[in-house]
This record gives C-alpha cells, structure tokens and sequence, in this order.
C-alpha cells in the first residue's frame, strides 16, 4: 500500500485505534462490567422468580447493552476533538466521511462485540430461554451496529460543547427506540413460539441506510462542531 | 526554483478581501495578501487578532464571510487544497499514548510521506532521535511541539500553515524551526507562519502581515489606557 493513499489512510487509522484501545485495555473492559451489573440488578429488584426473569431478560439484557453502548460513545470522537487529531483527519485528502467510516467500525468491533459475547452469559443470569438466546445474537449484531452508528451522529454534533453526556443521551435514547423495539420484539417473538424474521429483517435493512447515510452525516456535524 | 519569476504566475496562495466573522462580530479582515512559492510570510498581531482563525480560515477549516482565497490562481476548494497544505495547529493533533513514531506513522498514512523521507528521518530532523519509542505524554511541550513539526516536514506538500512554531520552543528550537522554513523555502515550499511578536523568523527579512484586534470597543479600552499613560 502506497503511503497516503486512500487504503493505508483506512488501515493507519484503524491500527491506530486498535493501539490506543490496547494501550487503554483496562477501560475496554468497563463497558461489560456495566452491562454485567446492571443485569445483576433485576433479579434483586423485581425477586428471582424464574418465570417472571425469563419473560423480561431478553428486553433487560437489550436496555443494558443499549445503555453500556451509550456511555462508551463519549469517546467517539472526544479525545480526537481535544487533542486536534479530528483537524488532520477533516484536513486529509481522503473523504472524511470514509475515514469516520472506519471509525466508528473499531469502536463497534472494541465495545458492542465484547458486549454481544457476553450476552449469552447475561442470558443465563436470568433465565433466558435456550430456543431465544441464538435469536438475541442474532438481534444484538444486527442492532448494536446501528445503535453505534445513530450515536456516532449525536457525537458529532455535540462533540463541540463541553460536559455534553446528559444532552448527549438525551438526542441518542429516542433515536434508539425503535431499534430497541425490533430488536428485543424478535426475541420476544421468539420465545413465545412466532415468528421473528420480520423484526430481525427490518433491523437489517435500518442498519444497510445507517451505513450508508449516518458516516455522511457524521461528516457534516464534525465539520459544523469544528467551525 | 529561483526567486525571480514570483509574479510571472498565480501565486500559491492568494486572499482578496478575505474578511471572517463570529456572530457578526469581526475577527480579522478584509485582508488581501499574496504568497508566493519560495516565501515565507510572518502574520503578526496581538493576541486576539485573528491569527490563528486566519489560518484556519486558509487551511479551509472555516469558511471566511467574505472575500475570496484563490490557490495557484483558482478558486479553493477543501478537494484542491488538502493534497497541499500541512497544518500546525494550537492543539497539534497527537495522541499521548501513542510514541512519537507511532504518531509521526500515523499521520504518513494519512498525509503521505515527502519523497526520500520516513518517519524516522522526520523524527531525527527535528533532533529527536532518542525519543522514537517514548509515548508522547511523557515529552516535553517544547519536545511535542518538535513532534508536531516533524509531522509537517514529513507531509508531502508545498505550503505550511503554522500557528506559533516557536511556542515553548527553546533557543536551538527556534532555530530549528527558522532552518526548516529556509530549507522548504528553497526547495520551492512556502509558509505562512504567526507570531505575537516575541519571536521572529531570523533569515533575511521575510514579508509580514499585520494583524489588528478589530473589535471597535477593544481598540477604544486600549486607546483609553495609551491616553493614560501619556498623561
């Protein structure tokens, strides 16, 4: 690859962020222990009737993993903001949004991965069906895309303001509704023995538009947050 | 390239009226300047004329309010220019747990690297040579500021823009800093770099752009307080 052009652009930037998430390892591991602990708080709170754990895990384990990806997000494009790397990125030849691109994938594959790993794990925690638990991967590696990619917008907007967290979950949460109703709908579905293709396909299809539109819309929010 | 046939051709970089505002409130301009390849240019103001946002303004971060930019005699466009121009920065744009080669490879990347010139030669032209595997978070600022300054030798363009190179720089720094831009000067290069005054680019005697504080009540405080101290 020739330096500077448009693949060793992409492949610098992302084993420069897989660097810095190793060199960072601890922190990469706060996002599960989160996810961990709030799905640990359910049974403590609404009793530890297998039952009544097992109708509500899927939509748990979708509302934790939602909120550990949403406290994982301030770190988008934070530091990069604050230490003037986004200028050389909105500077380079190569089309910003591409680069954002690339982006928000290592963030995705660094902190929703992990996190759809364990989910089986959150499963067991709360009784989770065995006939569900595959349909919920499924649900989770279609959504967490997604939710990666809304949130990575709402970074790119707010980036410029500082102590921007509440506004921040406040523009995300909304735009993660309805990935949160397909996504723990099929499971749901699943477990009470429907169908649950139809849910799974449209979160396929939102996630194909967010790939398409949202590193085209990151571009243009980190455009306005640096001027 | 000698220095003889500057006005023969469009000049690398040229402002018309070039003027940008925040909220309505002028920061610097309408300013009209030409440079041309082989020169480098000093914009010197105050703290708080504009001199950083002028660059920014010139590396097409920011959109000025009016006036026009016009590179190599065209219009600009963020497509024509980014291939040319390496921007220092106030921030610098490094990351502090990567090492200064980590940095420096990084932006080759990205940037593309000058022919015959690596991330390590950059590091060693800016005397640093013991510090390639150092996270940057452990350099000095002046140390950094040299990292940064590798990352604009190593870029394969014709015009800097600097903001402040010799910030925290020490003495063999800022002559550092005065060899590289005679160096890229005569190579064909050009550079637009600001000052506040308190150093000042020692080879011959480069052009300098002034930079007033344009806001109508500053420059009345600090009339009132000339007045004063005539008094």
């Amino acid at each position: 690859m020739k330096p500077g052009s448009l693949p060793a652009a992409c492949a610098a930037l992302m084993r420069r962020d897989l660097t810095l998430v190793w060199r960072r390892r601890g922190d990469a591991l706060n996002p599960i222990l989160f996810a961990l602990i709030v799905v640990a708080l359910f049974p403590l709170g609404v009793g530890p009737e297998p039952e009544q754990l097992r109708r509500m895990s899927a939509g748990v384990i979708f509302v934790a993993i939602l909120l550990a990806g949403l406290l994982a997000l301030d770190t988008l494009f934070r530091s990069d903001y604050e230490d003037g790397s986004l200028e050389q990125l909105v500077l380079s030849r190569h089309p910003l949004s591409l680069l954002l691109g690339c982006r928000i994938a290592v963030h995705w594959l660094t902190t929703a991965l992990p996190l759809i790993i364990v989910a089986p794990l959150l499963g067991e925690l709360l009784h989770l069906a065995d006939a569900v638990r595959w349909v919920m991967v499924c649900a989770l590696l279609l959504s967490t895309p997604l939710l990666s990619l809304l949130g990575a917008v709402c970074v790119a907007l707010t980036v410029g303001m500082h102590r921007s967290g509440m506004l921040l979950a406040l523009l995300v949460l909304p735009l993660y509704v309805p990935v949160l109703i397909f996504g723990a709908g099929a499971c749901n579905a699943a477990q009470m023995g429907l169908p649950y293709a139809a849910p799974l396909l449209w979160l396929g299809a939102a996630l194909v538009m967010a790939l398409v539109v949202a590193p085209l819309a990151c571009a243009a929010a980190l455009r306005i947050s640096l001027s | 390239m000698s220095g003889t046939d500057h006005h023969d051709r469009p000049a690398l970089l040229e402002a018309q009226a070039l003027a940008f505002a925040r909220n309505d409130e002028p920061i610097f301009g309408p300013l009209d300047f030409a440079l041309h390849a082989g020169e480098v240019v000093l914009i010197e103001g105050d703290n708080g004329a504009g001199k950083s946002t002028l660059l920014r303004v010139l590396s097409g971060l920011l959109a000025p309010s009016s006036g026009e930019i016009r590179l190599h005699g065209e219009p600009l466009t963020l497509a024509r220019l980014s291939p040319q121009v390496a921007l220092l920065s106030h921030q610098g744009g490094l990351k502090p747990e990567l090492t200064a080669l980590e940095n420096l490879r990084f932006a080759a990347g990205l940037h593309g690297q000058r022919a015959g010139m690596s991330a390590g030669t950059a590091l060693a032209g800016v005397g640093l040579e013991g510090y390639a595997d150092v996270p940057t978070r452990q350099l000095s600022a002046g140390q950094k500021k040299r990292v940064v300054l590798a990352r604009v030798l190593l870029a394969p363009v014709g015009l800097w823009l600097l903001d402040e190179p010799y910030a925290n720089l020490d003495l063999d720094g800022i002559k550092l800093v005065n060899r590289l831009l005679e160096r890229h000067a005569n190579g064909g290069g050009a550079a637009l770099i600001t000052s506040h005054g308190a150093y000042a680019y020692t080879s011959g005697t480069p052009r300098r752009i002034p930079l007033q504080a344009h806001s109508a009540s500053r420059t009345a405080d600090t009339g009132a307080i000339d007045g004063a101290a005539a008094r």
